[in-house]
């Protein structure tokens, strides 16, 4: 009987397309963006697929050719021990890159879980949590960075060699100093999304918490928290490039591109190619990310994708 | 006459209001002050009112979405006051909730048919996903929708559709109450027939019994069997809605049916202007509420407040002076 | 001589999708100390149009594309903002919606209503000041000389929208247009405000442009309405001849698709529901635009668009089910 005069309530629903779809369309309209992300693809390929095209080591040292501008021997030249600077450019952006991706990992990790428990939480947890996130945000960073390094850099050495323990130590350090934007995000995104509509109709037909925050409150929060990762993969790339030039980070056989930056600096005058070409793929890399980031910030609109 | 399928008995609720350095708590919100109704089963109970009179508040309280201050929740025979964890989940699936706004009542990241799906996951009560798209596809067409639209998302459809996905997920647990919170007033005067004349015929077809909560007063009147009109957390009158329009008793019910305008300009009503607003819910005044504002108020209305009581049969009030 | 006469007036917005063509050919006009009511519902263009008279739209996205708007034998359409500037509130006030988001929080409600009279007549501060608070006594603010020192947010929304209106009256304009000035009230509330614009209307002699979307009000307040759908007019008559006689299959849906309190009391009816959703007017269909909803829709709807006609003194409707007749 409903069905009957139920008949024709409705015309088509308009076509569209999923919300990340939708995303993803007003992503391409913002062309720097775009090109970014192609930009950071290919930097990406580069230096994943680099050693098996490139197949000089890190390490051959060609004496004689100490100090070489570009060349067709050595596309990018040559330090002054004579090591290729694009075989090391390579396996160096390997780490910077992957540093940068693990150090945003572990902040947007840290940070949502530590913003989700302050959101959902109506009691003292979630002040006591904002406390301390407040407290990470006013300690002074660089002086505390330092000295963790020193302080853990030898017993990591030993548990996962020189290079894994370095990678791990970095990637903590800087990861567990940046999560505190991306927990004030999730939670002030917590905050107002557990009080939405659907999220009480979820509550409604007895939704757990966890699913409620599962399924309901956080694959809605996920916009502004994909935005500030973004960045923070740049800014972890500069942070960890910053340690090395500083020589607190990868030890001086391991080149990454913070290192051979603070290997160059000493040949400025009659080696600039040395500095250039790790100094523009540092600059590159971070202006993609940081393009890329603000392609994300039109295309996630909260306003629009709520 | 059996027994109703909800009885709500000195129903209140205060939320605190914090304030100052610390948090502390200045005052309070007296949302909901005592509250009482029945509902009966198969029966619309209207509860109107202007913004601030509790009436939301009520409906929420009644689920157990708000947390009650006092007072006692009895459905079908059982109190769900005391329920906790598997006991209030499984009550859940008896009572459930149409909301105002279509717009933010939806997950925008979910399909229609995962929206329409979640209430068979969690109360785990059909298994398999082909059988669970099967009671999805019956459900869209019950409220009008197409089969095929479950594997859209919400923005794609209109505010009126968008309500009907909403009634559809409230009816997959096939619940016996349904309270409606202002279900059409975010919608077109066009599609608020539709969706009306969608309740009336769920109702007539699956025995449904609905509280439902609105401001508009010619809606509530139109759908429901008897009304309750609230003012700043009371109920001032509770009839059955052919008698709280023919016969109004209470000087609020009086003044606010005279407000509302009728779509005909020849019509002639009694002009019954209210002065001044709606004082707050935070500092209620003393006696009946409605005394700051009432045209024939009295000493005795600003010392005690008035009971709810019946006068002619079902027909409860509560003044001093009707 | 009307003392507003709109014109085939196009507002359209550059939207991501394409031209949504928001106000797609009105033609209304106002008579002097005339209420006319416009009703619609959302996106029916009846917003867009009030708010093209004084360019109040957000240009881009919007953009008059076509026609004129005639006030007091001056086209409105070519003149710069700052001519404009001379027009409203002086000549043309404006009541919007939201009080709250229309006044500015930051400064004292006397503040902002001796502005518009400093702006546009040579008054001293102190005349100015004993403007405003004879308009807050006109408009029933209590302790006017008091309330004048106080930010909108000491306020109540309907007292908000009083001193709303005292704002737009301030200079007496002869054209007060009022967006749904009563939606985001409470219904004593909304009664109170009707009564106060009827009252001012009286007192000034202004015409009155009242943008609605609740028939009721329209019932109430009107003498002549205009009713859009879709960016077009789609009917135009006096109060009664609308509501005793109503000629577009959508007015007549209207109509019959409310909750009527007065008789539902006697004999409850089943509504009469307009199927269907209001269109995208993001390339719309050609023909009528309320065919694909309309019960009675012929052949001839879905391929020519109806024209706005005279079927009886002052009334006027766009359907093709007269021709047939």
């Amino acid at each position: 009987m409903a069905g009957l005069t139920l008949a024709s309530p409705s015309a088509e629903p308009r076509r569209g397309y999923s919300p990340w779809r939708e995303t993803w369309r007003r992503y391409r309209r913002h062309k720097p963006a775009v090109v970014s992300a192609v930009l950071l693809l290919l930097l990406i390929l580069a230096v994943v697929l680099g050693p098996f095209v490139w197949r000089i080591s890190i390490s051959d040292m060609d004496v004689v050719a100490g100090l070489q501008g570009p060349s067709l021997a050595h596309p990018f030249g040559t330090d002054d021990l004579g090591q290729d600077i694009l075989a090391r450019m390579i396996y160096g952006g390997r780490i910077s890159l992957a540093v940068g991706l693990a150090a945003m990992l572990v902040s947007v990790f840290v940070g949502t879980l530590i913003g989700a428990l302050a959101g959902m939480s109506r009691g003292p947890l979630g002040y006591a949590l904002m406390w301390l996130t407040d407290l990470f945000l006013s300690l002074p960073q660089l002086p505390l960075l330092l000295m963790l390094i020193y302080l853990f850099r030898d017993g990591l050495k030993a548990v996962f060699g020189p290079e894994g323990g370095i990678f791990i130590l970095i990637v903590l350090v800087i990861g567990g100093l940046r999560w505190m934007p991306v927990a004030r995000l999730v939670r002030a995104q917590f905050l107002s999304l557990r009080e939405k509509e659907f999220v009480e109709a979820a509550r409604a037909l007895g939704a757990s918490p966890t699913r409620q925050v599962v399924r309901h409150i956080l694959p809605n929060a996920l916009g502004p928290v994909i935005i500030a990762g973004t960045i923070d993969v740049a800014a972890a790339i500069i942070a960890e490039s910053t340690l090395s030039f500083l020589g607190l980070g990868f030890p001086p056989d391991t080149p990454t591109w913070g290192r051979i930056l603070y290997d160059a600096k000493d040949f400025l005058d009659i080696g600039p190619h040395w500095a250039l070409f790790p100094g523009g793929a540092i600059f590159i890399a971070v202006v993609a990310i940081n393009f890329i980031g603000d392609g994300l910030r039109d295309a996630l609109d909260a306003r629009k994708v709520i | 006459m059996s027994e109703p399928l909800l009885r709500v008995s000195n129903l209140k609720k205060h939320f605190p209001v914090l304030g100052g350095l610390l948090s502390r708590e200045i005052g309070q919100v007296y949302a909901v002050d005592g509250v009482s109704f029945t509902v009966n089963r198969g029966e619309t109970l209207g509860l109107v009112g202007e913004s601030g009179c509790g009436k939301s508040t009520t409906g929420r309280c009644v689920l157990r979405l708000i947390e009650p201050t006092s007072g006692d929740v009895v459905f079908d025979g059982q109190s769900v006051m005391g329920l906790g964890g598997g006991d209030l989940r499984a009550m859940r699936r008896n009572m459930q909730l149409v909301f105002q706004d279509p717009f933010a009542s939806l997950n925008p990241r979910m399909t229609v048919g995962a929206i329409l799906a979640e209430p068979f996951i969690i109360h785990g009560t059909v298994a398999s996903a082909s059988e669970r798209d099967d009671r999805v596809a019956s459900l869209l067409v019950k409220v009008g929708l197409k089969a095929e639209h479950m594997r859209r998302y919400p923005h794609e459809f209109s505010g009126g559709q968008r309500q009907r996905i909403a009634i559809a997920r409230a009816l997959t647990l096939e619940p016996k109450l349904i309270v409606c919170d202002e279900p059409v007033s975010a919608l077109d005067v066009s599609i608020q027939a539709q969706v009306i004349n969608l309740l009336e015929d769920l109702q007539a077809e699956l025995n449904l019994t609905y509280l439902f909560v609105a401001h508009d007063l010619s809606v509530v009147e139109h759908i429901s069997d008897r009304v309750a009109v609230m003012y700043l957390g009371r109920i001032v009158e509770l009839a059955k809605a052919s008698d709280l329009y023919r016969n109004p008793q209470h000087p609020y019910t009086k003044a606010l049916l005279s407000a509302v305008p009728v779509p005909d300009p020849k019509a002639k009503k009694p002009r019954i202007r209210l002065k001044g607003d709606v004082p707050s819910p935070m500092n209620p005044p003393k006696g009946c509420h409605f005394h700051t504002r009432c045209p024939i108020a009295e000493e005795r209305c600003k010392q005690s407040a008035p009971e709810l009581r019946e006068g002619s049969n079902g027909h409860f009030v509560a003044c001093h002076l009707a | 001589m009307a003392l507003l006469d709109i014109k085939g007036l196009k507002t359209h917005f550059t939207t991501d999708d394409g031209i949504l063509q928001a106000v797609d050919g009105v033609d209304i006009s106002i008579n002097r100390g005339e209420t006319l009511c416009v009703v619609g519902e959302s996106g029916c263009g009846k917003t867009v149009t009030a708010m093209s008279i004084l360019k109040l739209i957000a240009m881009p996205p919007g953009k008059i594309v076509a026609g004129e708007i005639i006030f007091e034998g001056r086209d409105l359409v070519p003149l710069s903002s700052s001519e404009l500037d001379d027009i409203r509130a002086k000549e043309i006030g404006f009541i919007f919606q939201e009080p709250m988001t229309s006044l500015n929080p930051v400064l004292t409600i006397g503040e902002q209503i001796a502005e518009s009279l400093r702006r546009h007549e040579a008054v001293t501060k102190k005349q100015a000041l004993e403007r405003t608070i004879e308009m807050l006594k006109l408009v029933q603010i209590p302790n006017a000389a008091g309330r004048v020192h106080h930010y909108p947010h000491q306020f109540s929304g309907g007292m908000r929208q009083r001193v709303m209106i005292a704002m737009a009256l301030a200079c007496r304009p002869k054209l007060v247009i009022a967006d749904e000035p009563t939606t985001a009230l409470d219904v004593t509330i909304q009664a109170q405000i009707l009564d106060l614009l009827q009252d001012m209307k009286e007192r000034f002699g202004m015409a009155v442009m009242l943008i609605t979307h609740a028939m009721g009000v329209v019932a109430e307040t009107a003498q002549r309405v205009v009713v859009m759908y879709a960016g077009k007019v789609v009917e135009e008559a006096p109060v009664d001849e609308l509501f005793g006689n109503p000629r577009h299959p959508y007015t007549q849906g209207l109509i019959r698709s409310i909750p009527r309190i007065d008789l539902d009391a006697e004999h409850k009816t089943r509504l009469e529901a307009i199927g269907g959703s209001v269109p995208i007017l993001i390339n719309p269909t050609p023909g009528c635009r309320f065919a694909p909803r309309c019960k009675h829709a012929m052949s001839i709807c879905a391929e020519r668009e109806p024209r706005l006609r005279e079927i009886a003194p002052g009334h006027r409707i766009a359907c093709h089910l007269g021709d047939a007749q």
